[in-house]
Parts: C-alpha cells; structure tokens; sequence
C-alpha cells in the first residue's frame, strides 16, 4: 500500500485502537448505501478489534457440546497449523510432502479398516474437506458402478436408488438431491433407532446402488450391526445375483471401533464393505476441514471419475469435489497419527467414555430422565424427560445455555417423533470435572424449572416442534389463541430474558 | 493421558528433542504406529519434512493468496476451533458485500442471494446445479425430454467445468480456441447453443492467459438468439480471479449482474480476494434463479438453517479473514492493491520484452500475470527454462493451450500482492542467467518428442523409445542434478 496514503490519517496510530473512531461507527452492514463494502480501508488493528469483539460474542467452541467436531488441540500442532496456512494443498507439484503425508494418512486409516492390501501396497482413497464430501465421491462412485453394470447387461440405468435408515444425516440426503438418486429409508421405531437390517435388506431391487449403514448414529450414536447387514445380504446377493454392496458411513465411528472394540465387525472384514468414510474432524482429533474415504480396492472407483490433469505443468490424478483448500488439517491429521499412534487413540477415546458414563450415572441420579444412548457407540449421552408433561427438553436446552452450555434438543425421526431427546456429545476436551459442572446446573434447571408455571402443553410442544421438523423448519403460520396461562408464560419468558440480559455474554 | 506412561518412557522429555530416539527411526507410513510419541518430537519430525516443500511466495504458477497481514493471521489461529456452522453472520455478511460489488439488483435493505464455499470448484457445482435444475423443471413443464442437458464453455475453462460435467451428467459443450485467440468466442458459443443447454459459461480472468472474456458481447449475442428461439438460455460468469480485480480498476467494464442474462457468479476469495486457501462464493442474481428445491432446512441445534452447499463442517478461519480484507480494506485498499499488481507486472513485463527472446501472449488488461513463450524454441523449450529457473527457488509453470493451439507453449508469471517490485526486477535477472545457460548446453530432443510425450503423460502411462539423443540428455540432467545438489544449502527457504 502506498505510504502517501497513511500519512493523510493524521495521527490514527497516536489513538489507542478504542479511541479511534472506527470502533465507533457502525461495522459496514446496515450503513446507509446498505451492505456494501466501506468506501475507505482502515487500520489493521481497528480490524482486528473490532472483529475479535464480535467474535466474542459467538458461543465458546469448548461448551457446545453438539458438535462432534474437534475443539482443541495441542499448541505444537497450532504451530504446524500457522505455518502452512498460506500452502494451497492441491498444488501438489510445488507441495510433495504435504501430498506425501497425505497419501500416508489414506494408507493409515485403510490399514485400520483392514482393507485388503499388502504391507507395502498403497491404498485407495482421498482426504477431503469433511465426510459430507467423502460421502458424495463415495456415492458417487457406487452410482458410476451400477450404471456401468446396467449398461453391460442391456438395462435401464436411470433410476439409482440408494438405502438407508431414517437416522442418517443429511449430507446423504444432499447426495440424493443433488445426484438424482433416490432415497429409500427405513423408518425407525420407539426404542429402535437404527437401520433393521432386515427392513433394509427387504427394501433393496435391481436399482439400488449401495446400502448405507452408520457406524456412530448423529442421533444415539449407536453403531449399526453392519455384520448382520452384510450376512443377510449376502443372501439376497446369492438369490438375486444383483451384486449389492454395501458403504459404511463411519463419520464418528471410524476412529472409535477400532480402538475400544476390535473386536467389532464392520469394516473391510465383511466382503461387501466396499468403502468406508470418516470424519478426521470428529474423533480423529483434528479441527473442523478434514475427512476421509478409502476403497477396497481399485476396482471399486472407477477409472472414469478420476481426473488426469495438467495443473501448473504436471500431472495429477485427482477425485474430489474441491480443489483449491488449505493444507492445515491434513497436516495436522497426520501429526495426530504420529503423536498418539494406537495406544494414544485408544487412551483418549477411552477416557471420553469414562467421562460419559459419569454424565450418564449423574443424570440418572436425578432420577428425573430416561438414557435412549447406548454404552457401546459414539461417546455421548441422549437423554430425555420421564414426564414431560409439564416442561419439555426444549425448554432444558434453552435454560443451559444460560450457563454457557450449549445442550441441543431434537425430536426423532419418523416414525419416533414423539420422542424427544438432549443430547451431549463427550469429546477430547470434556474433562471430568465439567461433567460434573454439567450435572449440577442440569439440576438447578430442574429445579428453576419446576418452581415456574408449567407452558402449553407439552403435546402441543411436541407436535409443533414435530410439524417444524417434518416440514422443514418452516413455521405453518397460524396464529395461537392466548390463554391466560400463555400470558402468564409469556410474561414470565420476558422477565427472565430482562434478568439474563443484565449478566455479562456468553464466555 | 495418564502420568504413569509419561515416567515410564524413562526422561524422553530431558533428552532435547534431536537426541530423542524418535528422530532416529524411521516414520510409520502405511500403518499407525503402536505408540504414542512426545509432542515435541511430533512437531519436529513434520516441521523437518515440510521445510523439503516449495516456499509458497515463490510459487508464481497459482492465483492463491501466500500472505496475510499479522493481525489476520492472529484471527483465524483464534477461530481454528470454530466450524463454520456454527456462524451464520459473517458469511452473510460476506455475501452481501461482494453480491453489491457484482451490482447485484438489491432493493436498499434486501438480503443477497448466495453462499461461502470452500472454494471456486464447488461454487461453480452449486451454480451449475442450479441451472440443471431451473432447465429440467422448466422442460417438464413443457412437457419435452430432459435427459441430456449441456453446457456451452470455452475450451480454455479450468478443469472444475470438466469436473461438474463429468459428475452431474452434463454434456460439456466446448468452444475450441485457437491461434492468437485464447479465450471463448462469443459468436461461436451462441452458435452452439441449443434447446438443451443449461447456461453458458463466460470466464472473467482465463487461467491460462489471464484475458478477461467479453461478456457484454456474449450478453448481446445471446438475447438476440434468445428472442428468435425463446430458449430464455442465461450466463453464469466464472469470475474466480476477475471478479476481485475488475470491479476495482475496470469498473466501467460490463461484465456482471449489469447485463440481464447473468443469473450467476463465482469468484475465489483465495485468489484475488486476498484470503488464504479455503474461500469461494457464488452469488445469483435473486431467489428465483436458485430454485427452492435444492435449499435443505435442517434443524442444527434446534433452529432452522437454510443451506445449500456440498461441503458441511468445515473451518470458519478463511470466512472471518475475508470478512476482516473487506473492512479493513475497503474499495480503496483492493483497489490500490490490485494497481501495484498490475505495475508491477509491466515491470517483468518489460524485463522480459527487453531480452528479446520472448512473445508476450497475455494482455495487459485482465488478471495480474504475465504469459511468455520462448521467440525461438527449436533448441530448448519452455519446458527446460521452467525447469532450471527451479533451481533458483522460482516455480514458474510451462503448459500447451488447449486445442486447437496445442503447438503453442506457454510460461505463465501471476503476480500476487506479496510481489513486490524487487522480487519481479530479480526474477529478470534469473531468467536472464537461465538463458544464457541453455544456450550453452546442447540442443533437446526436438520439440515434437517432447509435445507427443506430452499427450503420452496425460493418458497416464509414459512410453519412450531410448535414443541416442535422449540418452545424452538424460545424462546431462542427470549430472546437472548431482552438481546443483552440491550447491544447494537447507533446501528452498
């Protein structure tokens, strides 16, 4: 920047950064030509204040404990993160190493799955920027597959289908969407909220490009029997020579089950897994942007869908969605892998389960709820309400986050939607002693909560909560007749809000 | 991790860490390791194998930004924690600017239509999307066949089009360039169009030769065509590298959401947006253009979120850098920014004319960079002066256009906001020595060979034959390799 230009400040730098006036006019949102970029620049420390201002009104990363994404990491791991924030990962000719720790975490992780491939043989598969990507290359894949077979045998190849449970997240739903493939779901039942397998195996024809089974549900995070789902279709394979397979969406699960049950089944083991994705960003104990697919084998990615490319003068062969993305998070994985190795993993995940049994044996002291989370499965605790008559686990969830905790509340999918559970994800970073924390102000909110008049009914609750959720998050729009209960309730909700709005922001 | 572990590695956290026994073994490749390892170990052992990769600064083959102010760096080290779901403001925020700098038709306080992608690539499939979806409903409503859709690009296009046509199951339509013109044709794209196509795509900043495409022609064109055939086929603009460069030294260039068929565009925040590696947005012209269907509400943590994008968890350092360069800079600052790019281009641009051994194929309007090709290259090619100016530290990429002009080689400089004018004014010089030096060594393998191996590489499997000729020269580089090995201190910078 030319240097003529700063001096007609006159003086910016003499103000300490509060006093100079950019703190004081309002951030370029709602200024008077609206949404526009400012006209002018203005100092790099007024920006830097006045966007960590901003920024410290966003919940604390640490306490949102609805996210599976990794929070915390080791500060040596933050400096390799810094110094390659400026490197462009796919510039893979200018960059060979970082290419090259790439390539050893696919081969890492394939060998975790036990994928079939000799000691110094390397594997198939991509980091990408989550397991939403990982997932539609994998889909993707299974798509070209099938319609290739079609092709050979002479049939109609335009109506793929796919099947999953009704739990699955919505990035398989995107894939369907955007990839023109339908969507068959096994709906769930109460007390049964996984994909049956049975269910699953009966729903499957001649256009089914994959079955899609979760290893770490987003809602319980229970691990789906993926041995079963493979048994029982490898008897309809036999009876119907449609040759299905089978993808193991292992988001969560991947750096889980084989750590803590080994023992357990559901990877490259069974002969029809055919791939595999999971997110480095979850229990890979990477922060958010990475995530991962591998292949059995290279005959299950068909050669068509990888690009040959001649970027920057050489060329490389590339099968993902994007292209230019940082390098941090790859780096940062493969830190993780060399730092921790197995015993490491293994110690951490081992005690997040210690720290969720804790949280779990607290809430059942209250005696107040009912535990619909599994101890076998992804770290964390879903619960909900024994009597929800007179208060809901909405309402619980937006009383935490008083204390800073972010608790989500969600209702079920069909055909569970009557259910409604909290629930708490227990990562690296969730120690014990916030457990206990956590505990303790549940109870105080049990306790607030009862002492207040109790709001519409709890079915009405529910349903309006369901009928947001089944149409989408769209309010229907019509209008609630006020009873005197609802005054009170309103009135009581504005009070409180005028008391909450006297204490300092969230951390 | 419990203490008892630490003690038992018996004082690894005495030893400094290059006396450690870890950087002695050999790292695991293919398979975790059974242990874990002290961090500092950890963090030296990757420090130590990264300092082997290129200096980003000096590699002058990519438009992604390599430096960021102190202050920013601070930001996004603070919010690496963060994921991007968990923000809705300043994307928002983001997207409104940048939609009014595309003069966007907003009324004053209407929201923008649009969203933060992890880059160009998948801005350009939601976009393309986008117009599949509008064509086949629109099809469907006329009651025709909509099974074979395609798009009409230049052949000059960068491999995300390929990419987004190969993926979706998009006919890709292309306009083959040739000699002395490298970029789409207007007249010949409209000509291609037909009752199939989804959209045309216009580039603003072509890769290979950074020339912003004529737009406005392409608009004129095509509104006529649109009239006789009442196809109603619209544009998107590929802006991933003009689209923070016009708006700032060519704003009376009309090239967007001024001309009434763009009902699109994408532009890289990591190129000339002056943001690390990471960033993308596309914006449409208004609601209708991106149709409800494709907009999923989902309920994260009991709110609805409207979102369209491929990508979910992802970080949210790269959002917050853009959003920090679009205040703290403001018009005045890209706009000065991109002036001392441009200056500085015509100073290598004018070294280069100076030794007279060069053809300068870009132009001087478009994006920052400078695109060469050798005057002479019978005896050695573009190939070879990209090659030795490595040695210097500088990675400068050669590559043939696209059909048709494949005979045409080309080295291609973009000039970043970190080159500065002693970095360009050095860069001469090294090109310089580089010449000199080839026109001591012995011709190549003639240019045929090489351009045919070329071809070979590209379909992923190299067959030569071992001549004489290419025996020589493999001697050659062979033993240039082992005396600049010599040379070489701790590796690139």
């Amino acid at each position: 920047m030319v240097i003529s230009t700063t001096s007609t400040d006159s003086g910016e730098h003499l103000n300490s950064t509060f006093a100079s006036r950019y703190v004081r006019s309002p951030v370029p949102r709602f200024s008077e030509n609206g949404f526009k970029m400012p006209e002018n620049s203005m100092p790099k420390e007024a920006a830097y204040q006045v966007i960590t201002d901003e920024l410290m009104l966003d919940g604390n990363p640490r306490l949102n404990l609805a996210s599976f994404v990794t929070t915390w990491m080791e500060p040596e791991c933050d400096n390799l993160i810094m110094a390659s924030l400026n490197k462009n990962y796919v510039d893979m000719d200018e960059y060979p190493v970082t290419t090259e720790l790439q390539n050893r975490c696919v081969n890492m992780i394939a060998h975790l799955f036990h994928a079939p491939v000799g000691d110094k043989e390397t594997a198939v598969g991509v980091g990408t920027v989550g397991s939403s990507e990982a997932i539609m290359l994998a889909g993707l894949a299974f798509k070209r597959k099938w319609q290739q077979r079609r092709k050979a045998q002479g049939k109609p190849c335009d109506k793929p289908n796919i099947v999953t449970g009704a739990n699955v997240q919505v990035c398989w739903e995107k894939f369907a969407r955007y990839f023109e493939v339908e969507l068959k779901e096994v709906k769930l039942t109460e007390g049964y909220y996984v994909m049956n397998p049975e269910k699953a195996v009966e729903l499957v024809d001649e256009n089914t490009i994959c079955i899609a089974a979760i290893l770490g549900s987003t809602l319980t995070g229970e691990f789906e029997d993926v041995k079963r789902l493979n048994d029982l279709l490898t008897k309809k394979n036999a009876e119907t020579g449609w040759d299905t397979p089978i993808h193991v969406d292992a988001a969560s699960g991947g750096f889980i089950a084989p750590f803590i049950n080994p023992e357990l089944e559901w990877d490259f083991r069974l002969p029809l897994v055919k791939s595999i994705n999971v997110s480095g960003h979850k229990y890979g104990l990477v922060y958010a942007g990475v995530g991962w697919v591998v292949w059995r084998t290279n005959d299950d990615l068909p050669d068509e869908l990888v690009f040959h490319i001649n970027y920057l003068g050489s060329d490389q062969p590339t099968f993902t969605l994007n292209f230019s993305k940082g390098s941090s998070q790859i780096i940062a994985q493969y830190y993780q892998f060399i730092r921790l190795g197995f015993e490491g993993y293994k110690n951490v995940i081992e005690n997040c389960l210690e720290n969720a049994r804790v949280l779990k044996e607290g809430l059942e002291k209250t005696g107040r709820f009912v535990i619909v989370s599994k101890d076998v499965g992804v770290p964390l605790v879903a619960f909900s309400l024994k009597d929800s008559s007179k208060h809901t686990v909405f309402e619980i969830s937006e009383s935490l986050r008083r204390f800073g905790w972010i608790i989500p509340a969600y209702t079920m999918p069909p055909n569970a939607q009557h259910v409604a559970v909290l629930r708490a994800v227990i990562r690296e970073d969730f120690s014990r002693t916030l457990a206990e924390r956590l505990i303790s102000n549940i109870e105080e909110v049990l306790k607030e909560m009862d002492s207040l008049p109790s709001r519409i009914s709890t079915r009405e609750a529910h349903v309006t909560a369901t009928i947001h959720e089944i149409q989408g998050g769209k309010p229907d729009g019509k209008p609630l007749k006020k009873s005197v209960r609802e005054t009170q309730e309103e009135v009581t909700r504005i009070w409180k809000r005028f008391v909450d709005g006297r204490r300092t922001g969230a951390c | 991790m419990v203490l008892s572990k630490a003690a038992s590695d018996s004082d690894v956290s005495i030893h400094s860490t290059f006396a450690s026994r870890y950087v002695r073994t050999s790292l695991p490749r293919f398979k975790m390791g059974e242990n874990s390892i002290p961090k500092e170990a950890a963090y030296q052992i990757i420090n130590d194998e990264l300092m082997l990769d290129g200096n980003p600064r000096l590699n002058l083959a990519s438009f992604v930004t390599t430096w960021m102010e102190p202050e920013c760096d601070k930001l996004m080290m603070a919010s690496i924690n963060k994921n991007y779901v968990d923000m809705d403001e300043y994307p928002n925020r983001c997207v409104n600017m940048i939609a009014h700098l595309f003069n966007a038709p907003l009324g004053e306080s209407e929201t923008a239509v649009g969203v933060g992608t992890v880059g160009s690539s998948e801005a350009i499939m939601l976009a393309g999307l986008a117009f599949k979806r509008r064509w086949q409903n629109k099809r469907k409503a006329e009651g025709k066949p909509y099974d074979k859709p395609n798009i009409v690009t230049g052949a000059n296009v960068q491999v995300c089009w390929e990419k987004f046509a190969r993926y979706f199951e998009v006919e890709l339509k292309e306009v083959k360039l040739r000699d002395g013109y490298y970029v789409m044709d207007p007249e010949k794209a409209v000509e291609m169009v037909d009752e199939n196509t989804i959209c045309v795509a216009a580039i603003l900043g072509s890769t290979l030769n950074g020339e912003f495409e004529d737009v406005k022609l392409l608009n004129d064109l095509l509104i006529m065509k649109n009239q006789e055939t009442g196809w109603d086929t619209p544009i998107h603009v590929d802006a991933a590298s003009g689209g923070f460069i016009a708006p700032f030294i060519y704003p009376e260039l009309e090239w967007d959401f001024r001309l009434p068929l763009v009902k699109s565009i994408n532009v890289s925040g990591h190129k000339y947006g002056l943001v690390y590696a990471g960033i993308g947005w596309v914006i449409w012209r208004n609601k209708e253009d991106l149709p409800e269907e494709l907009i999923f509400h989902i309920n994260y943590l009991g709110a609805d979120q409207p979102t369209f994008t491929l990508n979910f968890s992802k970080g949210s350092s790269q959002v917050i850098a853009q959003y920090y360069q679009l205040i703290r800079l403001g018009y005045e600052g890209y706009k000065n920014v991109m002036e001392n790019c441009t200056e500085n281009m015509m100073v290598l641009k004018e070294g280069l004319e100076k030794t007279g051994r060069f053809n300068i194929v870009s132009k001087d309007n478009g994006v920052p960079l400078v695109a060469f090709s050798l005057k002479d290259n019978s005896c050695h090619d573009e190939f070879e002066v990209s090659d030795t100016l490595r040695r210097f530290g500088w990675i400068v990429p050669a590559y043939t256009m696209p059909p048709d002009a494949q005979h045409v080689t080309v080295l291609r400089v973009v000039i970043r906001e970190d080159f500065s004018r002693t970095l360009a004014e050095r860069l001469v010089q090294d090109i310089q020595k580089v010449l000199h030096e080839l026109d001591t060594l012995p011709a190549r393998v003639n240019a045929k060979i090489a351009s045919s191996s070329e071809e070979n590489v590209k379909n992923g499997a190299l067959v030569t034959k071992k001549s004489d000729i290419e025996m020589t020269r493999e001697i050659t580089t062979y033993w240039r390799k082992y005396v600049s090995d010599k040379k070489k201190t701790s590796g690139v910078c």
